[in-house]
């Protein structure tokens, strides 16, 4: 669809009188009730950005213990809940429903759907989530704390828990639900609301990521609540799923956790693809290079996140096929991951680049996410990772893929976004100086922490040796440099909601996809008639 | 606002309840499913482990010494003596072998334990048959009995050539003390 | 609306620099790298990390110098107009999807002769059972009747509790030394069988090139050998998540000419 074509169909939306008669109930039960996909999206990014916060606040803390050896803030043992507090918080309340916001809001306008399939449940999920994180975080304040053995949960260690387990469980139990509900929500509006003609290999990147996201949560939210309802027989009703003295195994815990578990990083960042794939092609002026490729390598990366979930576990005790196995598989992930970079790379390539905070981001995310691909591909080959298991250099490689990738990402689409759901163009000095702080301090926070760990030092402990405090200290003022850019972040988006420059339903030099075809701000209702596709 | 279409959706959304239902299923068939895995990659599983196999009817491999090793543990279980009576045995592949373990109940009251073995390495656990043993039958102690527990074992001929040596652990449970534990 | 781009990797250079100021003066910039270590097998995982990262490091100057050509020499401030049609490109992405799986697969391959080395156990001359407990370790040498704990020493034990107020730095081998420490014989084979008594640990010395979990209720080995020429104190660490103290419960492994060891086995048998 050309630019003029864009602007001329959004004139034309207006003009037909798609616009509100009535806007939605005022005051808090707005948003009790509704069951509009952009109002829940928007619950759902508010509350993911209040969560990114809170579990920063808590990497701050970390970071601010870490800054030298020997202890000056905590205690151990709360040491250990805040980093397993700050990793449940960021994956479940951050990542995870900033991605469900971005599809709640986007997916029925990339394929012309009045709204999603389910609206009801739609809210329900929102709700569920909320009540899950309240019990979540207020498991801080109950005697014994938050649970302190990593957001791996390992036995027999988590059932040293005091009264936060069953709290925890259920959390738990909560979320998965919610996000069980949503992805069903979406594989259903997908797949049946489409407008006529969207063929699927005419469907926009972003929602294809979803599609596939959706399947995968199906596939295994349910593993990982029946991972935890065994953790929570075995505490309390003599079960020995994972007790060696009842004929079970902690390492059976292992295997569970993570078929749930590496689907679930995929699952955070394929939509993160989605998103970076939308982008580029906005801001390279030419569409994506490779649309089946790309549809074809999400689809098989969401394939073999299935088969790959031991090399979390290389140091258990495990049989040399299995080793080996494991290894191989991981890295076969690379090849469609790469074949997708490269695709980006190309998209560009005779374009007509230029370089808005959402092509920042997305840039920047391109070269940030490889770096944490390379240090994905050294940890994935035995027996090189029997020296990088449970070290800082693993930290190093998964906060380079999350922060770097997928919540790079996430920045990116909201300020591709934000126009489109507010109206106003927002600041974009201050979008510029939070892009350039931003991507210099995450860097000076987490490269660092490459030599940390190959130097020896190993993951999860409040203090350390004197030889590692020099790269600590480093990573610590990357760390509250990088927080505290996030300030700005959230002060733009708050006055971009305000007010503005108006912006236009195209919004951007070049937009693709039915979403530029309606005015900014989107109409309370739109598409309530089914788009033509040209 | 336009409703989007009920009936269209229904046999969808049954569908994905139903993956949902399966998958939730799955988690707990991995239990199970990991056993078999154990057998089919000859760790053994606890069944196998456990189980009393038949005397070896073929005669022992005398060309051949390996060297059993016998190693006791007591995992938080309070004051138990438990220990192989023997360190370790230069054994032939195919002949009936006896070692014995001793336990003490110094515990102070009546109870139960129970010894869950463990051989290693992985491999070697499926050629390690044991004829007779102690492994996860409950054993009654009196307060402050001490007896020996006796494990009768063979190791198979067919033991893989570049095991030359392989140790047989036992973790010793008070199952009293941990029912009275938490919950 | 679209800016000049700067040169993306100056306020980068400028940041890494802000950084470097604010260091104290004592730094430490030695501590880049995995240690080569003191055996065989460490020598040859060190080497293959190597390997894999100067693999790493060429794809990425490939892939880097791509995007980053890209985005000078395609900029729309500098005139580049948008080429609509480039869309595919069957060889050159089959290309980019086959090469990169045969270096992948190529990279793998090295890790199965190490791996079948690290699970061949024979031709140990020595048994050490290592338990890991809530916080400390216990060795025992099995059949010599020598078993031991291993705690945290208590200079390190006493400097890090809560504002102890006592500076880490004045503390030799802070967090690393331990009251008494695991000996083994230099240039010998150790079979070390690994237990917990409580909940998962890990044993870990990097020099030693390996390290595996010690599962409450199972029996784990690996083995060790340090070179023969290369006797010394080695450190290490618990590397699994295993409660408040996880990161307080370190391994000192002294290793000795087998003589030397000899003679202090049956010094330590005599006081059992």
């Amino acid at each position: 669809m050309r630019p003029d074509e864009v602007t001329n169909m959004a004139h034309g939306n207006a003009a037909a009188g798609y616009g509100d008669h009535h806007g939605p109930p005022k005051g808090v039960m707005r948003w009790l009730t509704t069951t509009n996909h952009k109002d829940i999206g928007t619950m759902y990014l508010v509350f993911s950005l209040t969560m990114f916060l809170i579990g920063g606040l808590f990497a701050m803390l970390i970071r601010a213990e870490l800054f030298q050896p020997g202890l000056q803030l905590f205690n151990p043992g709360f040491y250990n809940q805040l980093t397993t507090m700050h990793a449940l918080i960021m994956v479940f309340g951050a990542v995870m429903p900033a991605t469900v916001g971005l599809a709640n809001w986007m997916v029925p306008l990339q394929i012309g759907a009045a709204d999603m399939a389910l609206p009801r449940m739609n809210l329900f999920s929102f709700w569920l989530l909320f009540f899950a994180f309240m019990l979540l975080i207020s498991t801080l304040f109950v005697p014994g704390g938050a649970p302190a053995a990593g957001w791996t949960l390992y036995p027999p260690l988590v059932l040293q828990t005091g009264n936060a387990f069953p709290m925890a469980v259920f959390a738990i139990h909560l979320m998965g639900a919610s996000s069980i509900m949503g992805a069903i929500n979406i594989i259903v509006t997908i797949v049946n609301m489409r407008t006529p003609g969207m063929t699927l290999l005419k469907m926009p990147l972003f929602s294809w990521s979803w599609l596939i996201t959706a399947y995968l949560l199906i596939a295994v939210m349910p593993v990982f609540a029946g991972g935890v309802t065994m953790l929570l027989t075995d505490y309390y009703f003599h079960t020995s799923f994972f007790n060696a003295a009842g004929g079970g195994d902690p390492v059976l815990f292992q295997h569970v956790f993570w078929f749930f578990g590496h689907p679930e990083v995929y699952i955070m960042i394929l939509p993160a693809f989605g998103i970076i794939s939308e982008i580029i092609p906005t801001f390279s002026r030419k569409p994506i290079f490779g649309y089946e490729a790309m549809v074809y390598a999400i689809a098989s990366i969401g394939f073999l996140s299935f088969i790959v979930w031991a090399h979390h576990m290389f140091t258990v005790g495990m049989p040399l096929a299995g080793q080996l196995f494991f290894t191989l598989s991981t890295m076969l992930i690379a090849v469609p991951t790469g074949v997708k970079i490269f695709n980006w790379t190309a998209t560009m390539w005779r374009g007509s680049i230029s370089f808005e905070p959402p092509m920042l981001f997305a840039l920047a995310f391109l070269f940030l996410f490889t770096i944490g691909g390379f240090s994905g591909l050294m940890v994935a080959i035995v027996p090189a990772d029997f020296q990088y298991h449970d070290t800082y250099f693993v930290v190093a490689h998964f906060h380079y893929v999350l922060v770097p990738g997928a919540v790079f990402a996430i920045m990116a689409a909201v300020y591709y976004w934000l126009p489109k759901w507010t109206g106003h163009m927002y600041d974009m000095t201050i979008a510029k100086w939070h892009f350039w702080l931003t991507a210099i301090f995450v860097n000076v926070l987490f490269f660092p922490q490459h030599f940390l760990g190959l130097a020896g030092m190993q993951r999860r402990i409040p203090d350390y040796p004197t030889q590692f405090t020099d790269w600590n200290m480093v990573s610590s003022i990357g760390g509250f440099g990088f927080g505290l850019s996030q300030l700005l972040f959230v002060w733009l988006i708050i006055r971009c909601v305000k007010g503005g420059e108006r912006a236009t339903a195209g919004v951007w030099d070049w937009p693709h996809g039915l979403e530029w075809t309606v005015p900014s701000p989107a109409p309370y209702h739109t598409f309530e008639k089914a788009p033509e596709l040209h | 606002m336009v409703a989007p279409p009920r009936k269209s959706n229904r046999g969808l959304v049954g569908r994905l309840l139903l993956m949902v239902a399966g998958s939730f299923a799955f988690g707990f068939a991995l239990v199970p499913l990991y056993d078999v895995f154990c057998e089919v990659t000859g760790i053994g599983t606890r069944a196998q482990l456990n189980r009393a196999s038949a005397p070896d009817a073929s005669a022992p491999d005398m060309s051949r010494v390996v060297t059993v090793e016998f190693t006791a543990s007591v995992p938080d279980s309070g004051p138990w003596e438990f220990a192989p009576v023997v360190a370790s045995m230069e054994v032939h592949p195919g002949r009936l072998y006896e070692a014995r373990y001793s336990a003490h109940n110094l515990t102070g009251r009546d109870t139960t334990g129970q010894a869950v073995p463990s051989i290693t390495p992985l491999r070697a656990a499926q050629y390690f048959r044991k004829t007779e043993c102690f492994c996860f039958t409950p054993q009654r102690f009196t307060r402050d009995e001490k007896r020996d527990l006796r494990v009768r074992f063979i190791v198979d001929r067919d033991l893989p050539r570049g095991i030359d040596r392989l140790t047989l652990s036992y973790a010793f449970y008070d199952v009293a003390r941990l029912a009275g534990g938490k919950g | 609306m679209s800016t000049v781009k700067r040169n993306s990797k100056l306020p980068a250079a400028a940041g890494a620099l802000a950084a470097l100021f604010a260091l104290p003066a004592r730094a430490d910039w030695s501590l880049l790298n995995m240690p080569k270590g003191v055996s065989v097998l460490s020598r040859e995982i060190y080497d293959m990390h190597m390997i894999m990262l100067w693999i790493c490091f060429a794809i990425a100057v490939v892939t880097f110098g791509a995007m980053i050509f890209a985005m000078i020499r395609f900029r729309k401030s500098k005139g580049a107009v948008a080429d609509t049609k480039l869309l595919h490109n069957a060889r050159l992405e089959a290309a980019w999807t086959l090469v990169p799986t045969i270096i992948l697969i190529a990279m793998a391959i090295p890790s199965v002769d190490k791996l079948i080395k690290i699970e061949d156990m024979s031709g140990s001359k020595l048994t050490v059972k290592v338990t890991g407990y809530q916080w400390y370790w216990q060795y025992e040498y099995l059949g010599r009747g020598v078993s031991f704990y291993s705690r945290l020493a208590r200079t390190s034990d006493i400097a890090r509790q809560l504002g102890s107020g006592i500076d880490p730095y004045t503390v030799e081998n802070y967090l690393l030394e331990v009251d008494k420490p695991l000996v083994i014989p230099t240039g010998t084979k150790i079979r070390l069988l690994l237990t917990a008594n409580d909940v998962i640990h890990a044993w870990w010395v990097p020099d030693f090139g390996m390290k595996r979990d010690a599962i409450p209720g199972f029996m784990n080995e690996m083995w060790i050998s340090v070179d023969a020429d290369k006797p010394g104190t080695y450190r290490g660490k618990c590397a699994e998540l295993c409660g408040a103290d996880h990161g307080f419960m370190p391994i000192v492994v002294v290793a000795m000419p087998p003589a030397e060891f000899e003679a202090w086995l049956a010094q330590q048998e005599l006081r059992q």
